[in-house]
C-alpha cells in the first residue's frame, strides 16, 4: 500500500515537494486554506534577477502538481490533528478526514504590516505605499501616479521596512526586499524615464547570483540613485508630498528630500497559519518566530516532532530559487523517513550546541 | 564685533530639493560610468593627493550627486590625474573622465 503525505500549505514550497513526493510513489494530499495554488506568487508580476513572469512559475508548478495527480484540497481550514503510532490524523472544518504517515508544513510568510512602523505614514499619508502595492500597479497593468493623481517627478524607495529593527521585533533579514527594490526601481524607470528613483539602504544585500549585475544595471543604465540611511522619519508637505529625513551617512550629513511617492520595502514575517498550525502540532518556534529546525547546518528540513517535516519560508525567509530546492530536499527527507531510515541519528564531529540560537 | 558667548551654527542638513545638482547631472549624462560609485573609498585610498590634502575623489562624487558643490568647486584642481584610481576601482568607474567632467564644469 502506497504511503501517505499531507502537505500544508499550497504556496511555492508546498506544491513543489508534493509534485516531487508523488513522482516518488507517494500519496500525496496538499491542504490549502484560500481557493487556489499558488501563494504569494500569484500577486507578483515580474521576478528578480530575470525579469521573468512570476505566472511562468505558477504553470511550471501547476504542471508538477498534475503529472503528480496530487489531491489538492482548497478552502481547506484544519481545526485540530492527533499522532498515533507513527500515524498523524488531520481534521478539517467541513468534517472531513485525512490520514498521513508524514506530514510536510509549507505554512509560508505573511508580509509585515507597514502600519507598524508608524513614523513612516503609511496608512496616514495618501503617498505612502508598500512594495506590495507597488507589485499589484505592475500585475494589473495600472498606471503609477500619485493620491492626486500625478506621474511622480520622484520615488523613494526604502529597504528594510520590518526588517533587522528591534523595535518591530523583527531582527533579521527578509533577504528578498534589496533585490527586489532594486528590480522595482528599473521597473518605474522603464514606465517612467524621467521619473528620479532614490533607495534609502542599510547596506545593499545582493547575495544571489546575477543580483550584483542587475545592481549594476540599476544604477549603469537607468539611473537609479542608492542613498545610505535609514529613514527617521517621513511627513507630508501642504503639496501632498512626502518629506523624508535620513542622515546620509557616507556624506557624514542629515538630509532631507521630498517625494511625490514613497514606496516602502515591507518584509517577511512567519504567517498566521505557520503559527496555526505550529501549535495544532506542537512545533517548536525559533527566537525569530519561524519554525526551529533540528538542526540550523543539517537537518533543515526536520521538527521537533517526529514525522513532521518543513519547507520553504515557514522556516525563515528564502528567495523562490531556495524555496524550490528547499521543498525538493523535504521531500528526499520524507522519503528517507519513510523508508525506515534513521535520518536525525548521526553524529557530528563535534556536539556544540549552535542550535540553541535559533 | 562683541562676543556674547555663543554663536549661530550654520545649518548643515542637505536640503536636497533647493541644492544645485547640475554639475552631477552633466557629469551623469557624459560619463554613464559616475553613477557606478558605490562610495567604497578604493580611489582614495590609492590616491597620491589624498595623502597630503582632503582631496578625496569618493567623497566629491557623493557631495556632486547631493549638489554640494562648493567644497568639490574648490578643491577638485588638486587632482594631479595620474590614474591609479582608475586602476584600483572595483566598479570599473572612469574616474579619471568623472574628474575632466567635473573640471570643465567648476572652470
Amino acid at each position: 500500500m502506497k504511503k501517505k503525505v499531507i502537505v500544508i500549505g499550497g504556496g511555492i514550497a508546498g506544491m513543489e515537494s508534493s509534485a516531487h513526493l508523488a513522482a516518488l510513489g507517494y500519496e500525496v494530499t496538499l491542504l490549502e486554506k484560500s481557493d487556489k495554488l499558488g501563494g504569494h506568487l500569484l500577486n507578483w508580476e515580474k521576478l528578480f534577477p530575470t525579469m521573468r513572469m512570476g505566472k511562468d512559475v505558477v504553470t511550471f508548478l501547476n504542471e508538477g502538481i498534475e503529472k503528480g495527480k496530487v489531491h489538492v484540497v482548497c478552502n481547506a481550514n484544519i481545526t485540530s490533528a492527533i499522532q498515533k503510532n507513527n500515524q498523524f490524523s488531520v481534521f478539517l472544518e467541513n468534517n472531513t478526514t485525512y490520514l498521513a504517515d508524514a506530514i510536510l508544513v509549507t505554512t509560508g510568510y505573511d508580509l509585515f504590516d507597514a502600519r507598524r512602523k508608524e513614523e513612516y505614514g503609511y496608512g496616514i499619508y495618501n503617498n505612502v505605499i508598500t512594495s506590495a502595492e507597488l507589485e499589484g500597479i505592475f500585475l494589473n497593468g495600472f498606471q503609477i501616479v500619485t493620491a492626486e493623481g500625478n506621474a511622480p517627478k520622484r520615488i523613494g524607495i526604502v529597504h528594510c521596512v520590518g526588517s533587522r529593527d528591534e523595535k518591530t521585533g523583527n531582527t533579521y533579514c527578509s533577504k528578498v526586499c534589496c533585490v527586489t527594490a532594486v528590480k522595482q526601481s528599473i521597473e518605474i524607470k522603464e514606465r517612467l524615464p524621467d521619473a528620479e528613483v532614490y533607495c534609502f539602504y542599510m547596506d545593499m544585500r545582493m547575495f544571489g547570483m546575477h543580483f550584483e549585475a542587475l545592481y549594476r544595471e540599476a544604477q549603469e543604465k537607468w539611473g537609479v540613485n542608492f542613498i545610505r540611511g535609514r529613514l527617521s522619519e517621513a511627513c507630508e508637505n501642504i503639496d501632498g508630498s512626502v518629506l523624508v529625513k535620513v542622515e546620509d551617512t557616507l556624506a557624514g550629513k542629515p538630509l532631507k528630500m521630498s517625494v511625490d511617492l514613497l514606496v516602502l520595502m515591507v518584509g517577511i514575517e512567519p504567517s498566521a497559519g505557520t503559527k496555526q498550525v505550529g501549535k495544532m502540532l506542537n512545533l517548536q518556534f525559533g527566537v525569530n518566530r519561524f519554525f526551529k529546525t533540528a538542526d540550523q547546518h543539517t537537518l533543515t528540513n526536520v521538527s521537533n516532532v517526529k514525522g513532521v517535516f518543513f519547507a520553504g519560508t515557514c522556516t525563515g525567509p528564502k528567495t523562490i530559487t531556495n524555496t524550490i530546492t528547499d521543498a525538493r530536499a523535504a521531500a528526499s527527507t520524507i522519503a528517507n523517513y519513510l523508508s525506515g531510515h534513521e535520518i536525525d541519528d548521526r553524529i557530528m564531529a563535534s556536539d556544540i550546541q549552535l542550535v540553541a540560537l535559533w | 564685533m562683541v562676543d556674547f558667548g555663543y554663536k549661530i551654527a550654520k545649518d548643515r542638513q542637505i536640503d536636497f530639493d533647493k541644492n544645485d545638482r547640475s554639475i552631477a547631472q552633466y557629469v551623469r549624462k557624459h560619463e554613464p560610468t559616475f553613477n557606478l560609485c558605490i562610495s567604497c573609498g578604493t580611489c582614495a585610498a590609492t590616491c597620491t593627493a589624498r595623502q597630503f590634502t582632503d582631496f578625496s575623489l569618493r567623497k566629491y562624487i557623493l557631495l556632486l550627486r547631493r549638489g554640494e558643490n562648493k567644497e568639490v568647486i574648490e578643491n577638485i584642481h588638486k587632482c594631479m590625474l595620474c590614474g591609479k584610481c582608475q586602476l584600483v576601482c572595483p566598479m570599473g568607474v572612469n574616474t579619471r573622465g568623472v574628474i575632466y567632467r567635473i573640471m570643465e564644469m567648476c572652470i
